[in-house]
């Protein structure tokens, strides 16, 4: 067992890890903050997508031990304290951008970092983008328009590909 | 997974000294190793992560004018930092994987595990980058073997790659729809003394260099200059995503496009 140290959604926090341990369990399981989701557990879904110091990961594929000493940011993060959804949040909820939601810590996540690169994204953008985030519900129409709402653009009218 | 001892040194040295042990394995940003370990795979006795060494990550140009990449850097920093000086090594950067498997996965993790279908062997190979380790220096020539297989040895870490800059540069990647690796991909790279075509995803043997298409783009670069080359079906992977004759096929396709798009 080794200790670990990092900074959670602006907290100081440590724990007692294996090296096989993995950042999203160190998270649900050490920490308790179950937001992260575990989807696939091979890095294709992006169920699991954190900031690790500002650029998003995906939480299953990152050693414990290899976020010592970072700045991580999980959906736990995104709201303000007083409960305030972000832009992206409000978007997502605007929208009716998730069905049964269990996507929608990682799509949050990765829309997050890609608002934050790129302001306003095109909708071939956004979808590119998201690639590596997985909905088995809404058909991702609903998600882009969620994330271009954040972005303050509007859907364009046509029909979805 | 299997447990194992994991260590996490911050030099270079200390990482070669970590993995002296036997049965010790170097963990580099851990996008392809992790899912594999998970599979039980792998089963090293101990992971040595090279995350924490500084010195091997970056982008520089050195005295001769060519692109050093260090081993441990990302393929998203590759992207954005090699844009302006070679733009055919970012663009392929910037296909890999997804935005969150780029922020993890490093061109020296990918090119010692050599996957036959990565996208920056064909890159290192068409440059003709040389492979700079902790101990010795490897043309890109000498250091793809096949499959899987690089010249390095047991415990032997990346620390730099360096590329000789072309004067035009192209990365063709047809993807596999489900993983989105390259079920074929051509990387074409011009230099004033001739061009270079490398090829992934498609052999049995690993990334190779297409020579006869190299001999007629080295006269004249057009993809005109490739009516009539086929490559031979022999020794091309078959499997349900594609078979050896419409991999062999998907090479003149790619090359003609890459040169296009490199004109």
């Amino acid at each position: 067992m080794t200790q670990v140290s990092m900074t959670v959604n602006g907290q100081s926090v440590s724990g007692e890890i294996e090296g096989r341990t993995l950042l999203v369990e160190f998270l649900r399981e050490g920490l308790g903050l179950t937001g992260t989701h575990v989807g696939c557990d091979t890095s294709q879904c992006g169920a699991c997508v954190v900031h690790i110091d500002g650029a998003p990961v995906k939480a299953c594929s990152i050693f414990a031990a290899e976020a010592d000493g970072a700045e991580v940011t999980t959906i736990e993060g995104m709201a303000a304290p007083d409960g305030t959804l972000s832009p992206v949040q409000q978007g997502f909820r605007d929208h009716h951008g998730l069905q049964c939601g269990f996507c929608t810590p990682g799509m949050v996540m990765t829309a997050t970092a890609l608002l934050k690169e790129n302001p306003k994204p095109t909708v071939t953008e956004v979808r590119e983008y998201l690639e590596g985030n997985i909905c088995r519900c809404t058909g991702y129409h609903n998600i882009v328009k969620a994330v271009l709402a954040a972005s303050g653009q509007e859907m364009p009218a046509v029909a979805a590909e | 997974m299997y447990d194992f001892e994991f260590e996490r040194p911050a030099t270079i040295a200390d990482a070669v000294a970590a993995l002296g042990d036997e049965d010790a394995q170097a963990l580099g940003g851990g996008q392809t190793l992790i899912p594999t370990l998970k599979q039980r795979l792998a089963m090293p006795g101990k992971l040595v992560s090279l995350t924490a060494i500084r010195e091997i990550r970056g982008v520089c140009e050195d005295d001769e004018g060519h692109l050093c990449i260090g081993g441990g850097t990302t393929h998203a920093v590759v992207a954005r930092e090699a844009a302006d000086r070679f733009p055919g090594l970012a663009s392929l950067a910037a296909r890999i994987g997804d935005p969150a498997v780029r922020n993890r996965g490093t061109i020296g993790g990918s090119l010692a595990n050599n996957d036959p279908s990565a996208c920056y062997p064909a890159a290192a190979l068409a440059a003709n980058a040389t492979v700079v380790t902790d101990r010795r220096t490897i043309v890109a020539d000498d250091y793809f073997q096949g499959m899987f297989t690089t010249a390095l040895d047991d415990g032997e870490i990346i620390a730099e790659v360096r590329f000789p800059v072309p004067e035009a540069s192209n990365y063709q990647k047809f993807i596999q729809p489900a993983s989105r690796f390259a079920l074929v991909g051509v990387f074409v790279a011009k230099f004033a003394d001739g061009v270079r075509v490398a090829v992934t995803g498609a052999s049995e043997s690993g990334v190779f260099r297409w020579s006869k298409a190299e001999a007629a783009l080295s006269r004249n670069f057009t993809p005109d200059a490739l009516s009539g080359l086929t490559v031979p079906a022999d020794g091309m992977i078959g499997d349900l995503h594609g078979s050896p004759e419409y991999r062999a096929h998907l090479i003149g396709v790619l090359t003609k496009r890459a040169v296009s798009a490199a004109t």
